[in-house]
């Protein structure tokens, strides 16, 4: 007797089968897809290259790293190197102290060793220094847990926070669907507040309250809000005043504040500054024990981009001895992060100063970047604007443009009929005429019967013109082909 | 004042009942002795290189290239690097769109899952698919997602060894599921008793439990025994006829230090046995960089590769992977290296051999005197470590230590546990972490400490475990 196949889809984990992540999800996909048939059958496309806009991955798209930071990282990898003689030669004599200081700090200089499931100690320091020293405030190395990215500490906050499905998350609409995914993995209900596209993607703390209310009369316990900032995929910078509100919306409502702050380095608006929620949260007197707040950065946005090494941390403040233990316990259970995005996290949160050798290549290295991003930012916002039927928002911060298309009624029925959602079937057709890889708004959340699309500022700056020219002979036909 | 979210008594329960004792009790009193300024022997984790041992050369040649592509442009690399670290790198690199700081596939890079998969081909002699290879941040990582696809609810049950790596009872309990002991049997070397299993799944299905999987760490951990051809196929045919997927730890298949049982993989017998089994029976496989000869324990680096997967349900595996974007990029070169070695005729070869030769002689020597040393003292029983990096002594604890252990409100290995510490700077996990029979105490060690210190080691050890028998049980005066 042949027995029924143990683990198929009709017996899995029921979250694992709701959750959904759209940036990688179909039309990325089939992107890969026409990606191979450009290897096996040249020219048998209307493009000759496949262009990711669906992810924040800048070094895939040409960015560099960041020279100082990848000679400290390599001289950990393999400490021989600064026994050598030509090591001097090949690497900036900063580098070379800041590897044997992070060395030193490691026990037994073993960076192939397990660590302290926090991350190491010394890290950890050097990190809350780097905190301090942005905020104006004191961070603690306690606080502090380094994960594989940041990806990993929302999933732990989550699990931690999540019971069962009545447990409710407080998240924007648009989300980076981490949070959506996360949330349905763990079981838990999304609670949506809606981000206010006419007013540059506002927070209106009365819809925050509302939806809260909303909620609750519906039996759900609401435990944290998300915060991006900058946002995801919306890029809007939170103004002071507003993040005022939000700390004490949070402390008056006993939430949870879950602040994503991974795009901190990443502001292209003169007008807007990044605060932590932290600062935000101390400056108004809120200490450690008044407020739970959880920060997360990461090492894969800013300039330095290094999406592949998954270094980032959150640091927890506000919360009782025996939840630290708890959230230890979990973080233990996978022993430790790895030791590179440890290193990277470090050095992220404390770069080269003004005096030490490499500050002026790193400076110059760090302003091309983001200057260029700013630059690609406003070229791809005008060029969307200049589009019918297209508006765009500004983009004030992170790495993308979320433009709302306006479909007409015989695109939306043209999706209709291929059983795709409208804003899914305008991405599909964008890259199957031109290649260019987007990820459908209905990926994060939009106001029913809005569209839109998510496309990352990320191509080398001397492509962004043919990106703007291939979309916009793209779009003119399909408006042509589908206009009322 | 209305309860917050985070106050304890709040928290997801399966948080709660999480226990990973491997970095609990003893581990975190040892962490505040060593700050106190007490010498610390660490070996309550299979840790290599916080214990010595130096990593293999040619890995580390490889990554700094990698890390720092501007090497490769210098004039002076080949005075610093050989040739085909050299090569390897640009390998690497191309194979890397965006090199080391870019998302990669979800899946890891192709090429390098390529690699690996040649590597299970030529260890097996059969063939395997790229595509079914998933590399990830560290085999744990691999295993908790396996496990949280599989567990639906309280009700479906997972099989496992005892004593086992405490990962698989900590993430049944995190993803609420239900852990179905099957006791190895220590009398017989650590085997498996099919008897005993088989009246287990019965007796958990009595009771409600769909028993879904069954897990063997091979070789096993903290136990160390190898599995042999015979036991492995019966482990298949059992899964086959039960319908449950097996789970096959194979993250130690290369610390083998006995030549009866070499390692054989789960899939290799699996296809040996032929179809229909070698069609229908489910199989994840996971392997690691952290052990072997490697122990490249903090780069994260890991793959599962699966057999007989419905193609739906690897495309929800793939969907949950592609949340977490992509394992790191480094730990994935380490993978490449690890199943792509020197071989003989590359520069680099001798030096590696060398290398790993020494390690894993070392390994072999220090298995046998940590063995030999536990079974010296006349309370304590050892099996001997076939494989892995553990030694897994039992101790006979008398009648008035237990009590005191009872009365200090510990199990009695903890109790022992914790004065070994304190007496000697041995930190060990007391075997109620990896569970046991009832009533009977183990602890785990790792036989990784430099070699020159285990003769210290093991008489510290000696004189302790002396000195609390004589403490507890004294001598009995006519």
């Amino acid at each position: 007797m042949a027995p029924a196949a143990s683990v198929a889809v009709e017996n899995l984990n029921p979250k694992v089968l709701k959750c959904e992540y759209a940036v990688r999800g179909e039309i990325a996909i089939h992107a890969q897809r026409l990606q191979q048939q450009l290897q096996t059958q040249p020219g048998s496309l209307p493009f000759d290259q496949i262009l990711f806009c669906n992810i924040g991955n800048p070094q895939s798209l040409g960015q560099q790293p960041v020279t100082f930071f990848r000679e400290v990282l390599a001289l950990c990898d393999h400490p021989c190197l600064l026994e050598k003689e030509e090591t001097k030669s090949l690497f900036s004599a900063d580098a070379i102290s800041r590897a044997k200081q992070i060395l030193a700090t490691i026990p037994g200089r073993a960076t192939g060793a397990y660590s302290h499931s926090q991350g190491i100690e010394g890290l950890r320091d050097a990190i809350a220094a780097g905190i301090t020293s942005r905020d104006g405030f004191p961070a603690n190395a306690d606080d502090i847990f380094i994960t594989d990215g940041a990806s990993p500490g929302v999933h732990m906050m989550m699990q931690l926070l999540i019971r069962n499905e009545k447990d409710g998350i407080l998240c924007p609409i648009p989300q980076y669907p981490l949070y959506s995914a996360s949330i349905a993995l763990h079981g838990g209900a999304l609670v949506p507040y809606y981000l206010d596209e006419k007013t540059g993607w506002g927070l209106e703390i009365s819809d925050l309250k509302k939806q809260l209310e909303d909620a609750r009369s519906k039996g759900i316990d609401v435990r944290a809000l998300v915060v991006i900032n900058p946002g995801n995929p919306t890029g809007q910078v939170l103004a002071e005043d507003n993040q005022y509100d939000i700390v004490k919306f949070c402390k008056n409502e006993g939430l949870v504040l879950l602040a994503d702050e991974v795009y901190q380095e990443n502001i292209y608006a003169d007008n807007k500054k990044f605060n932590s929620f932290k600062k935000i949260a101390r400056s108004m007197g809120y200490g450690e024990d008044d407020l739970p707040l959880v920060s997360f950065q990461s090492v894969s946005k800013g300039y330095y981009g290094e999406c592949g090494k998954r270094g980032g941390y959150m640091e927890i403040t506000g919360f009782s001895a025996p939840v630290r233990e708890q959230i230890y316990k979990v973080a233990s259970v996978n022993l430790c992060s790895n030791i590179t995005g440890q290193i990277l996290a470090s050095l992220v949160m404390n770069p080269p100063k003004v005096g030490d050798e490499s500050y002026a290549s790193y400076k110059a290295e760090k302003d091309a970047i983001l200057q260029s991003l700013a630059r690609r930012a406003k070229a791809l916002e005008d060029a969307f604007n200049k589009l019918e039927g297209i508006s765009c928002n500004k983009a004030e911060g992170a790495m993308y443009l979320f433009p709302q298309i306006h479909l007409p009624q015989k695109a939306i029925e043209a999706a209709k009929a291929a059983k795709k959602a409208p804003d899914a079937f305008y991405a599909l057709r964008l890259l199957e005429s031109t290649g260019i890889v987007v990820v459908s708004g209905s990926g994060f959340g939009q106001v029913p019967g809005t569209w839109h699309i998510r496309c990352t500022i990320l191509p080398q700056e001397d492509k962004i013109p043919a990106v703007i020219t291939r979309f916009k002979a793209f779009h003119e036909v399909f408006m042509a082909e589908y206009r009322d | 004042m209305a309860r917050k979210p985070l106050d304890y008594e709040e928290l997801n329960e399966n948080v709660k009942k999480v226990r990973y004792a491997v970095r609990g009790e003893l581990y975190l009193r040892a962490s505040e002795l060593q700050k106190e300024g007490k010498k610390i022997i660490f070996t309550n984790v299979g840790n290599p290189h916080a214990l010595g041992q130096k990593p293999l050369t040619f890995g580390r040649q490889v990554v700094a290239l990698c890390q720092a592509p501007f090497l490769l442009d210098d004039p002076h690399v080949g005075l610093m690097f050989p040739a085909d670290a050299i090569a390897r790198a640009k390998h690497y690199l191309a194979m890397a769109k965006g090199g080391l700081g870019a998302y990669s596939d979800s899946r890891g890079i192709p090429g390098i899952r390529k690699e690996v998969a040649d590597f299970i081909h030529k260890r097996d002699g059969y063939p395997t698919d790229p595509e079914l290879i998933y590399l990830t941040d560290g085999a744990s990582k691999g295993v908790m997602q396996i496990l949280n696809t599989i567990i639906r609810n309280e009700r479906d049950g997972i099989l496992v060894p005892v004593p086992q790596y405490p990962l698989y009872s900590a993430s049944i309990s995190l993803y609420g599921g239900s852990l179905v002991p099957y006791y190895l049997e220590e009398e017989a070397n650590w085997s498996l008793d099919f008897v005993n299993i088989r009246q287990t799944v019965v007796e958990a299905r009595s009771k409600g439990i769909t028993v879904r999987a069954m897990v063997i760490i091979n070789p096993g951990n903290p136990t160390g025994q190898c599995l042999s051809e015979a036991n492995i196929k019966e482990v298949l045919q059992f899964c086959y006829h039960e319908n449950l997927v097996l789970l096959a730890d194979e993250v130690y298949q290369q610390n083998v230090f006995q030549d009866e049982r070499p390692f054989i993989s789960a899939r290799k017998v699996m296809f040996d046995m032929g179809p229909p089994l070698s069609r229908e029976l489910q199989l994840v496989s996971f392997h690691t960089v952290s052990k072997g000869n490697w122990g490249e324990c903090g780069q994260r680096g890991g793959y599962f590769e699966m057999t007989n997967l419905p193609p739906k349900t690897v495309d929800e595996i793939y969907k949950v992977a592609s949340i977490a974007l992509s394992p790191n990029v480094p730990g994935q070169i380490f993978m490449g290296v690890m199943v792509n070695p020197p071989k003989p005729g590359d520069i680099s070869y001798p030096k590696f051999a060398a290398e790993s030769k020494s390690v894993h002689e070392s390994l072999r020597r220090r298995a046998r005197m940590m063995t030999d040393g536990f079974n010296s003292c006349r309370n304590v029983v050892c099996n001997f470590t076939e494989g892995a990096m553990y030694s897994f002594p039992q101790i006979r604890l008398p009648p008035r230590a237990i009590e005191a252990a009872k009365r200090a409100g510990k199990a009695a290995d903890v109790f022992y546990c914790l004065k070994l510490l304190e007496a000697t700077g041995i930190s060990t996990v007391p075997g109620s972490g990896f569970g046991q029979k009832e009533g009977v105490f183990h602890l785990r060690t790792t036989i990784l400490p430099a070699e020159e210190d285990f003769p210290a080691i093991m008489s510290s050890f000696k004189k302790f475990n002396d000195s609390f028998m004589e403490q507890y049980e004294g001598y009995s005066r006519m």
